[in-house]
């Protein structure tokens, strides 16, 4: 597993929360290797330490033992401002409450994270509509959040977080506030970006969207009990380090991805 | 350079929350206008005061004697008509132009049925020179008239309406204390009934005051005066007047080396400079009062600040998993507290400015509000470091948010 061209590399990695006396353990000495191109789901129960594996993984927090590394580099020792720009150039994160600023436009929302990386205000807007013509949203620049739907909040969402060319994608219950239809809008944008070749690692408890994943780790009590890759996945894992060739059709757009069939997702 | 950068941030998060923004200068924009227009008045009239001071020359010497301690005010030592003969010598005084004698008091002059209270000086021809009055009707005391003690008088404007009715009242008669004067004539209105005005007050010769109407002490032989007015030769030249002065005054009156002065001889120039003292104490006073209002307005700023940083909790936390710095956290908030208040001292200058412009319009309002530039500026200055100082707290509040729970904060 360990080899050196993985994306993400994990060894031993713990993490204990200090309440005054009481020593909390959420993460109990987990390894894990993530290949660049790879489709991941994280799931697991409330409590089973997911969310602070994400937190780990997405270099929001630091650990109190083990291994990080990503693309090679240790991620201990680095400082928090050193922290902030790994994070800034590296993961695209994408949240349950999308987390837009209220009240700006589309292409101010993706433009952010290019704000942080020192890009200059005339070359970050195209880019930030670039990205907005890669989920689809090109003609919708101008709405606020107010104006635009759930789905396609989320949508605006994802555009920020691939703006600044993220090696890794990082979605925490990205559907966790969407309805059926909007949830399948946002994960066949997923399976699109998977297609053209990029890394994407989704935090999740709900099996439907789990198994839309190529490989899927399940975590109870801190640790990984299980690992599994499905058969294509684990195909293409051994032909290539994962790259893909980018998909040549364009995005369909959004009515075109209403699904014709009503689908029921079991929520829990 | 960089900062420059978060002042779109910072107008984006202005215009967001326009009713919030607006609230919050407010405190600024009170204490901006208040300080402004306290300076302004305190300024205005001051520029009044010195302007009056200044029509009335500059060359002006006026020498009273000393109050003693015995509680009703009179002089230890008065002034005599002797002393104005005595100063009134060229060769001992050669910057001394003019010396006039004057002695003041109340009277009730009375014309026909109709009576008023008046401050009546005797006095030369020379005052209305010394003191640069101007005649709206006839003319000042003649060097004849003095010399007669003829009863003439001239009489402020006041004193005119309230006797007559009118102001055109050259050749008319009154009485005071019984003896018959006639008018000579009518000063000129002060327009103010502040510094400097004699609309309220009458001039006679000296010797038809001391002679007929007071009764006027003498000492060692000489009429008492209650002031000397002198004139100095330019404005050079007031300093080596007092001077002589001053020597020949302690010599009449037998002084000793050692003694003190027991009489004051005081110039337009400290007259100056003891105004502007009273008016800039005033101003200063008038000043620290509004700027309470805008250290109030400030602690409003840090206020709504702090609030501002709760709500945006989840903002600051999304801005640092995006790769924000904690500089950029900190800059952004300070940046938009200083714009916010930097905003409201504009608006605080506007609205002094309305104020003055208003008051100005209004002819009785007894003050000018003069706002100067570096009022502004001050006023700019004071607001922005609000901004800074009442933000910082706010700002680093922002900065110590963790990303994880900021995140997860509804």
């Amino acid at each position: 597993m360990a080899d050196a061209s993985a994306l993400i590399e994990i060894q031993d990695l713990t993490k204990v929360y200090q309440m005054g006396d009481t020593s909390l353990p959420a993460l109990a000495g987990v390894s894990l290797s993530i290949d660049e191109g790879e489709y991941v789901a994280i799931v697991g129960a409330s409590g089973s330490g997911k969310s602070t594996l994400m937190n780990m993984i997405g270099l929001l927090d630091r650990p109190t033992d083990g291994v990080y590394q990503i693309r090679g580099q240790r991620a201990d020792g680095l400082t928090g401002r050193e922290l902030a720009d790994l994070r800034n150039r590296e993961i695209g994160f994408v949240f349950q409450q999308f987390n837009l600023l209220a009240r700006a436009p589309a292409w101010r929302q993706v433009e952010l994270p290019l704000f942080y990386a020192g890009v200059a205000r005339s070359a970050s807007r195209q880019r930030a509509l670039e990205a907005l013509a890669q989920v689809g949203l090109d003609d919708r620049a101008d709405h606020k959040p107010e104006e635009l739907s759930g789905g396609q909040q989320q949508r605006v969402a994802i555009a920020r977080a691939l703006v600044n060319r993220p090696s890794l994608l990082l979605a925490d219950e990205p559907t966790g506030a969407l309805d059926t239809r909007t949830s399948e809008e946002v994960m066949a944008l997923f399976e699109k970006l998977h297609e053209e070749g990029l890394t994407l690692v989704i935090i999740t408890h709900d099996q439907e969207v789990a198994d839309r994943a190529r490989r899927v780790m399940t975590m109870r009590d801190g640790a990984i009990i299980s690992d599994s890759r499905s058969a294509a996945a684990a195909a293409s894992h051994r032909g290539s380090n994962g790259m893909k060739e980018p998909a040549l059709a364009p995005l369909p757009r959004p009515a075109a991805l209403e699904p014709t069939e009503v689908k029921v997702y079991e929520v829990g | 350079m960089k900062l420059v950068r978060y002042f779109p941030v910072a107008a984006e998060s202005i215009v967001a929350n326009k009713m919030r923004a607006g609230l919050t200068m407010l405190g600024v924009i009170i204490g901006v206008a208040a300080v402004l227009t306290a300076l302004g008045v305190g300024r205005g009239a001051s520029a009044d005061i010195l302007g009056e001071v200044a029509s009335q020359g500059t060359t002006r010497l006026t020498i009273s004697p000393q109050t003693g301690n015995d509680g009703n005010g009179s002089p230890v030592q008065p002034l005599t008509m002797g002393d104005v003969i005595a100063l009134s010598n060229p060769a001992f005084h050669p910057d001394v132009r003019q010396v006039v004698p004057q002695y003041g008091a109340s009277a009730q002059l009375v014309a026909g049925d109709e009576n008023t209270q008046a401050r009546v000086t005797g006095t030369t021809t020379a005052y209305a020179e010394v003191h640069r009055l101007e005649l709206a009707e006839g003319r000042f005391l003649t060097e004849d008239e003095i010399t007669q003690m003829r009863n003439v008088i001239v009489i402020g404007t006041t004193v005119a309406e309230d006797l007559f009715g009118r102001t055109q009242v050259v050749g008319e008669s009154l009485r005071i204390e019984g003896e018959p004067f006639t008018v000579v004539g009518v000063l000129e209105e002060s327009g103010n009934a502040g510094f400097g005005s004699n609309d309220e007050n009458g001039f006679i010769p000296i010797g038809a005051a001391q002679g007929r109407i007071f009764n006027v002490s003498r000492f060692r032989g000489e009429y008492v005066v209650t002031s000397i007015s002198a004139d100095a030769a330019s404005e050079e030249r007031v300093e080596a007047a007092e001077r002589q002065i001053e020597q020949t005054l302690r010599l009449r009156r037998g002084l000793g080396a050692d003694d003190d002065n027991d009489f004051n001889i005081s110039t337009q120039a400290s007259l100056l400079d003891t105004l502007n003292s009273i008016t800039s104490t005033l101003t200063l006073m008038l000043s620290s009062i509004a700027a309470i209002s805008l250290v109030v307005g400030g602690i409003g700023i840090m206020n709504i600040m702090l609030v501002s940083v709760t709500e945006r909790t989840r903002e600051i936390g999304l801005r640092k998993a995006l790769g924000a710095h904690t500089n950029d956290v900190l800059l952004q908030f300070l940046v938009e507290s200083l714009v916010l208040t930097s905003l409201g001292g504009l608006f605080g200058i506007a609205i002094s400015y309305g104020v003055a412009l208003l008051v100005s319009r209004i002819p009785s309002f007894p003050v000018n509000i003069l706002i100067e530039i570096d009022a502004l500026i001050m006023a700019l200055g004071v607001s922005a470091g609000c901004g800074v100082i009442f933000g910082l707290y706010p700002a680093m509040r922002a900065t110590s948010l963790n990303p994880i729970e900021a995140l997860r904060y509804e």
